[in-house]
């Protein structure tokens, strides 16, 4: 019963296209499956103070049964896990070009420095004289940042991206409150993340959209027409998400400074920008950077990430709580007194282990290393712009940086949709791009390299689109159906929404 | 650079099949006077060697070998081996989010095996796949229950963690929604109950409560959530310390619970990555934040795994998302799901029982030097308590760490009414050694105080 992972009869025959259904290491089942009584993987020491009556002690609180945790070996865990990791996609696998994800290579020696004990083992409320090693990391790798970004002062402690938004959304707030008024909306472009009109509605502004120009990039005319007094801030992703450079930003930033609003710079593209260009110096007041993306800290399935804001001079006051500050005697402190700062956005100082992560990588890089990392990412997304541009349809024309957007326009014509293509790639031993992102174009194919990839890489990629192409015409239902080679086949999604199966559990027997 | 994988004569020939002549071309999109023409200002590249050199010589100027009593929303357990060998797998490491479920399923049913121990281990009927830490979690509950009910008010405890009282003050900062604070027991240490039922009206969205709370104290759930539901609030249980749950009886009673699983097989790493987590009753599955994993089979009618109900999610309903969260702590939940299953039902118990025998010999030792108390009695703890002593904790402090100890958390950054009192924490991986040697630094000040 435990190895049994059919619900039902299979609806079709089960054919030999996926991967051999037969093979053990294709059908781990639940850990809760492969759990019986008795079998451990612990050992505790003795206790060498007395032992307690937890029923003594807890009385009403004391708890009695602890429902479903499973009891397994430790061999039977390692192969659980090693087997699950097996049906996952990953870099070290291959080419990961999901746009605006920026999947790139993640060094293993970071993974040794953040694991150091002096770094692993420091409790966030230990004493500053016994924490001066963490707080270095922490005031180099702001230093760094603050190169990259041309700006003035900056916060690590914001643990994603969308975290970062609502920081930089808050100082924003905060300053324009500090001038009088809080104003009363947020102007986003219509090609912009999800995660940017989400952030303004919770800091309690109104989303005006903005619509984007014919060249996909902001529209002056319009935002000249949009941004007034109560206008707080333009949030701008730069290059925007179809990896355009806005070459008008500082005449859009004039536009907004001279209504008194601010601009926000969404940093999910600063991959492009790298050595090359900085924010500060092309207008932006306040940004967030995605550690997880443009420094290399590694996306673990999901994450976790790190969201630096960054910002002029005029929002440092309003910065979280603490800030870190340098003594006369070069020692470093934490600083709670900051009676203009918007509070805190998470407790103690941010995702330090991702801190130490994204420094060495800029170590690892130096000047010379991040500069040509930029070109690199910039270089492998127009290498596969030139090689696909005949078969695929390019919707705007504009130079590309760092990401490639392509739609399926022509390949929809054969009913083959931007998601098919997706799924077929997958057989051909590729991760999907981005599906049908940015909005604003059709059945978009959003495609990010990342300097990551090799020719040869790159030449298989640009190989398997093309081949896909050609399937489109001569055999749609082929790519329609794909993936074929994978452990399970496209999954029913609309039977996961309508009746919701979010844990396991036992299908008789119920625990007591 | 050795992570470029180019060689010059390769990309000397991709810019020719470009048909640029120099990289410099696929540049000049950016406007002359904002490009950066000259090095940035950042440490040179070093060597695999260097960068080693560089952060272990940073590590010694954080201590190390010191025997630790610091709790207060982070935890010192021990963390068995296999959870770092298996989250280093690069198919885990270096995977993003599993929007692509064919090619992730190995994350999709590990996250699927955590929301599932969660809801076991909280008493809930469902998990989400996490959330950034347990402040935010905490913060992102209450905004949740504020779209349950419909109402605009909540009542937290001053015995939640100060640090996720913050956040939780950021967060609705803007959001409309006036928050009062319930004060604590002075004798028990207790959300003082007759104050709680004063604050709560027909207007509160939820009462907010911590259990084990700030003191180390287990607050009385089920008296809490009666008063909570009498109104029609909901109640809300953060968790900061939840190897608690193996032996004290978990909050059914509540709506949603928010925790904090770092206990869970996570380093302490200065306070973060961690892992927050939001449970809660199924009714309520609709407004949760953060992804969500379901079971479905694919077209064979094999069961698999997929990211679902995403339509509360800021990618699918921008500004009317139940949250602006995308990226979450999906690793950090892969190492709380390995430590779960590595101590399994039985595990759980026993470390849990070691906990709550080291916090009651240590609480009892220390309280028994001269000059030394607990300050909160009559209540149950698990594994922290709260010490008052005579003689200031800046005095004793460096004397501990003298003798490579870490005492408690002074409380009056917080609570300034508690004087001297400290947060200790004792959990499974303190010695009987050291909770002896604390005690004799302790009374030695009260002592010589004595004397003279």
């Amino acid at each position: 019963m435990a190895t049994d992972i059919r619900n039902s009869t299979p609806v079709t025959a089960h054919t030999t296209t996926g991967k051999v259904r037969p093979h053990q290491t294709q059908n781990e089942a639940l850990v809760f499956e492969k759990s019986a009584p008795g079998k451990c993987a612990y050992k505790m020491p003795p206790l060498d103070v007395p032992a307690v009556d937890p029923a003594e002690l807890l009385g009403d609180a004391h708890r009695e049964a602890l429902g479903l945790l499973p009891e397994l070996s430790e061999i039977e865990i390692i192969r659980h896990f090693t087997r699950l990791s097996t049906w996952n996609y990953a870099i070290d696998l291959g080419m990961y070009p999901l746009g605006s994800c920026t999947m790139k290579y993640n060094p293993r020696v970071n993974e040794v420095v953040a694991r150091i004990a002096g770094f692993a083992e420091a409790h966030p409320y230990r004493p500053s004289s016994h924490a001066q090693g963490g707080m270095e990391i922490i005031e180099q790798l702001q230093r760094c940042l603050l190169e990259i970004t041309g700006m003035d002062a900056i916060t690590l402690q914001p643990a994603a991206g969308a975290h970062g938004e609502f920081t930089g959304i808050l100082l924003t707030r905060a300053w324009h409150e500090s001038q009088g008024n809080p104003r009363r909306k947020v102007l986003i472009p219509d090609s912009a993340h999800g995660t940017n009109p989400a952030t303004a509605a919770i800091c309690g502004y109104q989303i005006e959209n903005l619509k984007s120009n014919s060249d996909g990039g902001i529209d002056l005319g319009a935002l000249a027409r949009q941004v007034d007094f109560d206008t707080a801030a333009l949030m701008l992703t730069n290059p925007s998400t179809l990896g355009v450079f806005e070459n008008q930003i500082h005449k859009i930033a004039d536009i907004l400074h001279d209504k008194g609003a601010l601009l926000y710079m969404d940093g999910a593209n600063m991959n492009a920008l790298v050595g090359k260009v900085r924010p500060g110096d092309f207008g932006v007041d306040v940004m967030h950077l995605n550690l997880h993306k443009t420094f290399s800290t590694p996306h673990g399935g999901g994450g976790p990430g790190a969201g630096p804001v960054a910002c002029k001079a005029f929002l440092e006051p309003f910065l979280p709580i603490p800030v870190l500050v340098r003594n006369e005697d070069g020692t470093r402190h934490w600083d709670y007194d900051r009676p203009h700062s918007v509070g805190r956005v998470r407790a103690f100082y941010g995702n330090t282990g991702m801190f130490i992560r994204a420094l060495a990588y800029i170590l690892a890089n130096g000047p010379d290393g991040l500069r040509q990392t930029t070109e690199d990412a910039v270089l492998n997304a127009n290498y596969i712009r030139k090689k696909l541009e005949d078969l695929y349809e390019l919707p705007y024309n504009t130079p590309s940086m760092h990401e490639v957007v392509f739609s399926d326009k022509r390949q929809a014509a054969h009913g083959v949709k931007t998601g098919d293509i997706a799924k077929r790639l997958i057989d051909y031993g590729f991760h999907p791009y981005t599906v049908s992102f940015p909005l604003i174009v059709q059945g978009a194919l959003m495609i990010e390299p990342t300097e990551s990839e090799s020719v040869e890489e790159l030449d298989l990629f640009i190989a398997a689109m093309r081949s896909i192409a050609r399937e489109a015409e001569e055999n749609p239902e082929l790519v329609k159906t794909a993936p074929h080679s994978t452990r399970v086949s496209r999954l029913d999604e609309v039977q996961a929404a309508r009746k919701p199966v979010l844990r396991w559990k036992p299908r008789e027997n119920p625990h007591s | 650079m050795r992570y470029l994988p180019k060689s010059p004569d390769e990309r000397r020939r991709m810019l020719a099949e470009i048909g640029a002549s120099s990289i410099d071309d696929l540049f000049a999109v950016i406007p002359p006077e904002y490009r950066l023409n000259r090095d940035l200002l950042v440490p040179r590249q070093l060597a695999e060697s260097e960068i080693l050199d560089y952060f272990h010589r940073a590590a010694r100027r954080n201590s190390v070998g010191y025997y630790s009593f610091l709790g207060a929303g982070a935890y010192r357990h021990y963390r068995p081996v296999i959870i770092d060998s298996l989250v280093q797998r690069g198919e885990f490491l270096t995977s993003y989010t599993p929007y692509q479920a064919e090619i992730t399923q190995g994350t999709l049913q590990a996250i699927f095996e955590f929301q599932t121990m969660i809801a076991e281990l909280t008493g809930m009927d469902v998990a989400n796949a996490s959330m950034y830490d347990g402040s935010t979690g905490t913060a992102e509950a209450v905004m949740m229950a504020i779209r349950v009910t419909g109402r605009r008010k909540a009542v937290v405890a001053r015995t939640v963690h100060p640090e996720y009282r913050e956040v939780l003050a950021t967060y609705t900062k803007y959001q409309d929604l006036p928050t009062t604070l319930a004060p604590y027991d002075r004798q028990t240490g207790r959300v003082d109950l007759a104050a709680l039922e004063a604050e709560v009206t027909e207007e509160t969205a939820a009462i907010l409560v911590q259990s084990p709370n700030f003191f180390g104290v287990i607050e009385d759930i089920p008296t809490i959530a009666a008063i909570a539901h009498a109104k029609g609030a909901l109640l809300i249980v953060a968790i900061t310390e939840p190897v608690s749950l193996g032996i004290v009886r978990p909050p059914i009673e509540a709506d949603i619970v928010a925790m904090e699983a770092q206990s869970f097989g996570v380093a302490l790493s200065y306070g973060g990555p961690f892992c927050g987590v939001i449970a809660a009753k199924e009714q309520y599955v609709r407004q949760m934040p953060g992804r969500l994993v379901g079971q479905t089979t694919d077209r064979d009618g094999y069961r698999g795994f997929v990211l679902t109900l995403a339509t509360r999610e800021q990618h699918i309903r921008r500004e009317k998302a139940t949250s602006n969260i995308c990226t979450n702590q999906a690793l950090v939940a892969l190492m709380a799901t390995i430590f779960l299953t590595v101590y399994g039902k039985e595990g759980m118990r026993e470390l849990a029982e070691h906990n709550l025998a080291k916090a009651a010999y240590a609480a009892k030792t220390l309280s028994a030097q001269r000059g030394a108390r607990l300050v909160f009695n009559g209540a149950p703890r698990f594994n922290e308590f709260v010490l008052d002593t005579e003689e200031s904790p800046e005095l004793w402090t460096p004397r501990l760490l003298d003798v490579n100890i870490a005492g408690g958390v002074p409380l009056k950054r917080w609570y300034p009414e508690l004087g001297n009192a400290t947060l200790w924490c004792a959990t499974e991986v303190v010695t009987r050694e050291h909770i002896e040697a604390a005690a004799r630094v302790i009374a030695v000040g009260p002592a010589e105080v004595w004397r003279h």
